[in-house]
């Protein structure tokens, strides 16, 4: 049985302005201790589809289709279901960690309040097994630390607080939001190390969010990758780096400028991502494409197996692609 | 040979800061943000900055053009020092440097539209020219960089994080300076827009024979758009040199784990580099440490790091690659 299951997961927003679909037709399932990186820019619904997971839309947000934790349909469970899945099964790092730290509360309280909420231990047991937490994330001097409050520390050591915090009750699955974007290189490298030796440790499975393609290429097994609020491209690492077989996902590899090598110039994608409260009928990548034909603009072909674990959704044939 | 277009020398730039609980007639503390920086940009050729958030990047930058106040000389082309300037002759100085900022919408202002952001630098600094003309050289400019023309009456707010970034870029080039300083232009915006960002920059700099002043966390970037590089930290200079010499062989333990901690889009390059790990975070720059700034996390680090700052001097075999650090 897989850890997560999530099949046809669409999420939808009312707006003043209409219906904004933002996730359409998600599909995918990962086992224990795999980790899966879903890649994305602003607005592909890259954000969305882990907060259906955990039911944290925004209030005008709808999701449909199912998600299995375990077996278990949790997909709009009623919130005391929720609750007891939250942080101690499904345990959640977002990106800004200043903003996700209670700025009025001593590290010690809110990390206590997770294990007194969950596991029902005393205050002193909470926060000593916080402070056991925090020495796991590598902050030093972790038992007078614990006392501060989140400004008191850097923005490296407050992600790491973030991460012994979703950490505290062990869980099986772990949904990192951008982790390392607010970050300095030198302190992302360092967080990133930090979660292969935890993820090792503790054999939880990571989804791990972001638009970063190189962090994407050291850390995680599987790749999807979001456009326009749909999946692109879904399968192994290695190969989709490799041999990239969507025009988004080749345009992107292309257009990053690399630490490792020089080119003369950039190749660009060019226009601007799609205006989601216009989403286009067909392919939304269709406007920036260079392969786009007519069939294009009025429908895209289902995500569809096109060799062992590699899925694509193109009008056109790989072997078009030249 | 010609004078630089710009040779600094010793650039400090320090901030009073009172904290709390402070008496009034408690002397403030002094935080050295800049912390005598030397380099010089010749025409036509692009100076990138890189260092960790805090590392005195933007203050540089700002100090330069006198956004901040700064000590030291800035000599402009073999002739003034533009921190001693008068402010008449300063504002005439603006003209030929401008500068782009990071966050593309906050940098304009929402009330103005395109035509009037565009054409306001050349209002201020050309007075006597008419309407239609200015009215002209803003069309033109918004084709330079791939604006459409009759968009000159919309609002920011109509347009993409990409294009308001182009609009950043047309009403510094508007005045036609000779140079721009950018000061982390693309890392608002997303991969697929960035690459188009830099290519403008790049070709405009061609086009005009402008120079730039590139500050940028995202060491990949800066690779791609710069002749030289510095590396700043703490206020201090660790390293510079030829883009091709700093990144195929850095020499300062900075630069190494710098260069080592950024990702490769490629997995198996990536998941077999030796990557150089720093403990810890950046010290306050309220109270750095003796001697040399990063000895704290070096892992090079001797007894001689804490009593002597390391100067910054060519290398005996590269003379264009200068490096601080007693052991190199």
């Amino acid at each position: 049985m897989a850890l997560l299951d999530v099949q046809n997961l669409s999420v939808s927003f009312n707006t003043n302005d209409g219906v904004v679909n933002a996730v359409n037709d998600v599909s995918f399932a990962m086992d224990a201790g795999q980790t899966l990186a879903i890649v994305g820019e602003s607005g592909s619904g890259k954000s969305q589809t882990a907060f259906a997971i955990l039911g944290l839309l925004a209030q005008n947000g709808m999701s449909s289709g199912s998600v299995k934790f375990q077996g278990k349909e949790i997909l709009n469970a009623p919130l005391e279901k929720l609750n007891k899945i939250r942080a101690a099964d499904i345990a959640m790092v977002f990106q800004d960690p200043m903003t996700s730290l209670n700025p009025y509360m001593r590290v010690s309280d809110q990390m206590a309040e997770v294990l007194i909420h969950h596991k029902g231990m005393s205050k002193t047991e909470a926060i000593a097994e916080s402070v056991k937490m925090l020495d796991a994330v590598k902050i030093p001097d972790a038992a007078a630390r614990v006392r501060l409050y989140p400004h008191e520390f850097s923005g490296g050591m407050r992600q790491r607080v973030m991460i012994a915090m979703s950490l505290l009750c062990k869980p099986k699955l772990l949904i990192a939001d951008e982790p390392t974007t607010a970050l300095d290189v030198t302190v992302q490298a360092q967080t990133m190390t930090l979660f292969s030796e935890l993820q090792s440790e503790f054999g939880m499975g990571v989804i791990l969010i972001t638009h970063d393609l190189g962090v994407v290429a050291g850390f995680c097994e599987e790749v999807m990758v979001l456009y326009g609020g749909r999946v692109m491209e879904q399968g192994p690492t290695d190969p989709i780096f490799a041999t990239p077989s969507h025009p988004y996902t080749r345009g992107l590899l292309k257009a990053i400028p690399r630490v490792d090598q020089l080119n003369a110039e950039l190749d660009t994608i060019p226009g601007s991502p799609p205006n989601m409260l216009q989403a286009p009928k067909g392919c939304p990548f269709e406007p920036r494409c260079q392969y786009a034909q007519e069939d294009c603009v009025q429908s895209l072909r289902p995500l569809t197996e096109f060799a062992p674990a590699r899925k694509r959704a193109c009008n056109r044939e790989l072997e078009e692609l030249v | 040979m010609s004078d630089p277009l710009l040779k600094v020398e010793n650039l400090r730039v320090s901030f009073h800061i009172k904290s709390e609980g402070d008496m009034p007639w408690t002397k403030p503390r002094e935080l050295h943000a800049v912390g005598g920086v030397d380099f010089e940009l010749k025409q036509g050729e692009t100076l990138g900055i890189v260092g960790e958030s805090g590392c005195g990047k933007s203050t540089l930058a700002r100090a330069l053009i006198r956004m901040v106040p700064g000590s030291g000389n800035v000599v402009w082309m073999g002739g003034d020092n533009l921190l001693n300037v008068s402010k008449s002759k300063m504002m005439n100085y603006r003209s030929e440097i401008q500068m782009v900022f990071q966050d593309p919408l906050a940098s304009l202002n929402p009330r103005m539209t395109v035509g009037q952001i565009i054409a306001e630098p050349l209002r201020t600094h050309q007075p006597n020219l008419g309407n239609a003309e200015v009215k002209e050289r803003v069309k033109k400019m918004m084709q330079q960089v791939s604006l459409l023309p009759n968009q000159i009456n919309r609002y920011p707010h109509e347009f993409s994080g990409g294009q308001c970034q182009r609009i950043g870029i047309a009403r510094a080039l508007i005045v036609e300076p000779k140079l721009i300083i950018c000061d982390e232009p693309v890392s608002a915006l997303d991969v697929s827009i960035q690459a188009q960002v830099i290519n403008l920059l790049m070709e405009l700099q061609r086009k005009m024979g402008l120079s730039l002043i590139f500050i940028a966390h995202d060491l990949s970037v800066v690779k791609h758009i710069s002749n030289r590089v510095m590396v700043l930290y703490l206020g201090k200079v660790m390293e510079v040199a030829d883009r091709n010499d700093l990144y195929d062989n850095p020499r300062h333990p900075y630069t190494q784990a710098l260069i080592s901690a950024v990702p490769i889009p490629d997995p198996e390059i990536e998941r077999n580099k030796e990557i150089i790990l720093i403990d810890g975070d950046l010290p306050s720059p309220l109270a750095p440490p003796s001697g040399c700034v990063f000895r704290t996390r070096c892992p090079k680090a001797q007894a001689i790091c804490a009593t002597t700052p390391p100067a910054l001097d060519p290398q005996s075999d590269q003379e264009t690659h200068l490096v601080a650090c007693h052991f190199t």
